[in-house]
């Protein structure tokens, strides 16, 4: 479990983060969703540490980060995966060597037991048979998943992802989605994950914060998104005719009515 | 103001780089590989840059010495000292800041832009340990190593562009080569050759390091990168030439 309380953060005179506060919870898939410009990155930043919170406190189950020593931290970093938007896979190495790097950097571990274990991620991201591919040589999506294999390498208690849909297709988007979820329940992980992919808040939504403006605007999951009467998250998640609609169906299958300001005619066009 | 800025960040980097590694072994490895890329990977260039450097100093040198009541060895021991005192590690410095200072200016920008640098850190490793401390130390190996060949192999050029050209024969300009050789010239030389490889080191890692932006910018953090090294080595060529030779 992670939980941030009251975080503050600004760069200059502009206020990115203010007054945020939330509970990510363990085993499931905690998502940080908003516009461009919200502050979702720099809450995901400074929960791993790449940012310094102004004010404000981060507890990873119930130690405090935020009154950790360099040390300590890189301590508490190695139970910390993380897929980055690019991938962030280093250039120069194979898909081996990337995946084996953490475990050449933190583990005593010989040859053999290392390449069993680069084997087995690389199985369990179904992606097998690559290892000596560059990741110049791979897909976005191939990439995505080396990225998975590499942050879950070391059995982390944490996993952040921040945008793993982006410029990926709908089809392998739901697949990294599925991927990520399924990765999140067998070990029992804390998962961040930031998204504007809208397809992903409603797949797999089981606890959302919705940032506006650097400020916590709303939070629940994505049954809780339907019925949403916050304006501005109904206008960023259902932001087309289409979306709108699909929320109309969906409110009309579990109350037999629909919002307000919309009519059946309007839907059935 | 905007040095001042720059100045506290350098230091703080190399104050930075100075923790205890996560794993010796994948630091040594990591200096290997760095060596390889920066001492043997700038080979080719020293080579043809340190023989043409002698071989143009011999025949510019003969052409200077007119008068016939000099003896012909002097050419020897010109272009010895010049090769010794300046041309080995200053030019050769220089030619190695446009090398390697962009090679690690550019690698670093590169691994900052792809979110390559905050992967590291997301493990919980010190990336200006890491990335930073091996190119310092690979540069502090090698390029000492470069000068002196570089050396030898300008007073080579030097004897056979001499030899081929019939300004002097190979024996006259052995001769002249032992003639008042001054070994304090080469401790010299090699003072310069560590200062300069600190220079060509650090400040490209520091602006490779710090690039914000995308593939313009490292491009451009890269040439500055160069620029800066350039005249803070010919600046310490300057006061280390006052310090060490000045009378």
């Amino acid at each position: 479990m992670i939980e941030f309380k009251n975080l503050k953060k600004a760069f200059g005179d502009k206020i990115v983060l203010d007054d945020v506060s939330h509970v990510m919870e363990t085993g499931k898939a905690n998502l940080i969703i908003g516009q461009s410009g919200s502050g979702k990155t720099v809450l995901q930043k400074c929960l791993v540490g790449l940012f310094e919170p102004d004010e404000g406190e981060i507890i990873y189950d119930g130690v405090s980060f935020t009154d950790m020593n360099i040390e300590q931290r890189k301590e508490l970093r190695q139970q910390i995966g993380m897929l980055f938007q690019g991938s962030a896979l280093f250039d120069s190495m194979t898909v081996e060597q990337n995946i084996m790097f953490p475990l050449d950097m933190f583990t005593s571990q010989g040859f053999s037991d290392k390449l069993t274990r680069v084997n087995e991620v690389l199985k369990r991201v179904n992606l097998e048979g690559v290892n000596k591919k560059y990741p110049a040589e791979l897909s976005g999506g191939m990439k995505k998943r080396v990225g998975i294999a590499r942050a879950i390498v070391l059995n982390p208690k944490y996993l952040f992802c921040d945008e793993p849909n982006s410029g990926l297709d709908p089809q392998t988007s739901m697949v990294i989605d599925k991927l990520i979820l399924d990765i999140t329940r067998e070990f029992n992980m804390t998962t961040v994950i930031n998204t504007h992919d809208m397809n992903s808040v409603m797949e797999m939504g089981e606890n959302i914060i919705y940032l506006f403006d650097g400020k916590k605007e709303w939070s629940g999951n994505r049954k809780d998104i339907i019925f949403s009467k916050n304006e501005r998250l109904n206008k960023f998640i259902f932001a087309s005719e289409f979306l709108q609609d699909a929320k109309d169906m969906r409110m009309l299958e579990a109350t037999g009515k629909i919002a307000n300001d919309r009519n059946m005619d309007d839907m059935l066009k | 103001m905007l040095f001042f800025n720059h100045f506290g960040r350098y230091l703080l980097m190399l104050k930075g780089m100075f923790t205890k590694p996560e794993n010796w072994r994948m630091y040594w490895k990591e200096l290997m590989h760095q060596c390889v890329e920066i001492g043997i990977g700038s080979l080719g260039i020293v080579v043809i840059i340190s023989v043409f450097m002698g071989a143009v100093s011999a025949v510019q040198t003969s052409y200077q010495l007119v008068s016939p009541l000099i003896p012909l060895t002097t050419i020897a021991q010109i272009v010895r000292d010049t090769v010794i005192l300046e041309f080995a590690p200053t030019v050769v410095c220089i030619v190695l800041a446009g090398v390697v200072g962009s090679k690690i200016a550019s690698e670093l920008g590169n691994m900052r832009v792809s979110e390559q640098i905050d992967a590291l850190e997301i493990m919980g490793i010190n990336t200006k340990s890491y990335l930073i401390m091996p190119k310092i130390m690979a540069c502090l190996i090698t390029i000492p190593l470069l000068v002196i060949l570089s050396m030898g192999l300008g007073i080579y050029g030097g004897r056979l562009a001499g030899v081929a050209t019939k300004i002097l024969s190979a024996d006259t300009y052995d001769q002249g080569l032992l003639l008042n050789f001054v070994p304090y010239n080469v401790f010299f030389a090699l003072v310069k050759a560590y200062t300069f490889a600190f220079i060509i080191s650090t400040i490209p890692s520091y602006y490779g390091y710090y690039v914000k932006g995308g593939a313009l910018e490292i491009g451009r953090s890269s040439t500055k990168s160069v620029v800066v090294s350039c005249v803070m080595i010919l600046f310490a060529d300057y006061i280390l030439a006052a310090l060490l030779l000045g009378k």
